[in-house]
């Protein structure tokens, strides 16, 4: 009885723990912006934007060079006065859409985006037809009554 | 109704073969390399000091009226090194090559150049590789092949094999200076 209230105040507390090693991975190497605003913003775009070197990491969280040089290129941008949909467009003109981690809505990526549902319709349709049917059958079998 | 079932005992096997087909060609996939939106595009602007000669400059103007190919390359890059003869073999073959060293040390660059014979007509410097975000660059070596009209027409990203060479960028360029006239 005690170890399964172990093991329920250990799982309780992983997700602090794993919270903890994400900060500690925050590899910044510039003081935060001295506008709130800008630093808000900031934080949001390179935890949007992927490093294409290391690619299952946001430029945020990236300790490769090239992350660090994007980095500096969204700060660049927004003294600039740039928008975030301008400075994600400065970017995927030159990268691509794969430099956004949130793939955006398009044709091509149709597909990806509604593809999931697309299945999840189908196997309801599919099961749906199956019950039907397995239920006719047993009708068919028993005659008419409750259906267990 | 017989043949109805036996139609739906094939289901599986349909999935499964399509998996099969997407798994394989996620296999073959690169996941490294990007395809780059550039290609079609007009050269992105550069403006970087010479590797010779700091004091002057390196602009898009370098490649007006010549087919060119633009190589990201640094000297510290081990796979450089393992591209370069093929360097040589275009240059050899007439092909004329613009070079950036990308986020390196001006004298170790030099040294390589006259270490391994330098197969660049011009060497521009991007010291903190913050240039080269322009055209796109994500690593070194990177390498664009440019119209006479400054358009970028091909890109290849990684070392290029001799046979890549030979076989597509030497045709491209032949072909790029017939097809697109210089006005």
């Amino acid at each position: 009885m005690i170890r399964a209230r172990t093991l329920m105040l250990i799982l309780l507390l992983l997700p602090a723990v794993l919270a903890d090693v994400k900060v500690a991975k925050a590899i910044e190497n510039h003081p935060p912006l001295a506008n709130p605003v800008l630093e808000r913003r900031y934080q949001h775009l390179t935890e949007e934007i992927r490093c294409l070197v290391c690619q299952d990491q946001n430029i945020a969280n990236s300790p490769a060079p090239l992350a660090a040089n994007l980095r500096y290129e969204v700060r660049r941008l927004l003294f600039t006065g740039a928008s975030n949909s301008a400075i994600k467009r400065y970017l995927t003109r030159r990268y691509g859409d794969f430099v956004l981690y949130k793939p955006p809505v398009q044709p091509d990526t149709w597909l990806l985006w509604f593809g999931p549902f697309a299945l999840l319709l189908t196997g309801m349709i599919t099961v749906g037809f199956l019950v039907r049917r397995k239920s006719r059958l047993y009708e068919r079998e028993h005659g008419e009554g409750r259906v267990p | 109704m017989k043949r109805a079932r036996y139609a739906i005992l094939g289901i599986p096997f349909v999935i499964l073969a399509g998996l099969v087909v997407t798994f394989w060609a996620g296999l073959l996939h690169h996941p490294s390399i990007i395809p780059s939106p550039l290609i079609g595009k007009p050269a992105p602007a550069l403006i970087l000091p010479r590797l010779a000669h700091p004091d002057q400059q390196v602009t898009r103007a370098v490649f007006r009226n010549h087919v060119t190919l633009l190589n990201v390359w640094a000297s510290w890059c081990v796979s450089c090194q393992y591209e370069y003869p093929t360097l040589l073999w275009l240059q050899r073959h007439g092909v004329r090559i613009i070079g950036v060293d990308y986020k390196d040390r001006h004298k170790p660059a030099l040294d390589y150049l006259r270490q391994h014979g330098d197969p660049y007509v011009e060497v521009a410097y991007d010291r903190k590789g913050l240039a080269t975000i322009n055209w796109g660059v994500y690593g070194v070596p990177e390498t664009f092949v440019l119209g006479p009209r400054g358009r970028i027409r091909y890109k290849y990203v990684g070392p290029i094999p001799l046979s890549v060479a030979r076989r597509t960028i030497l045709p491209l360029v032949q072909h790029l200076r017939i097809s697109e006239p210089v006005s």
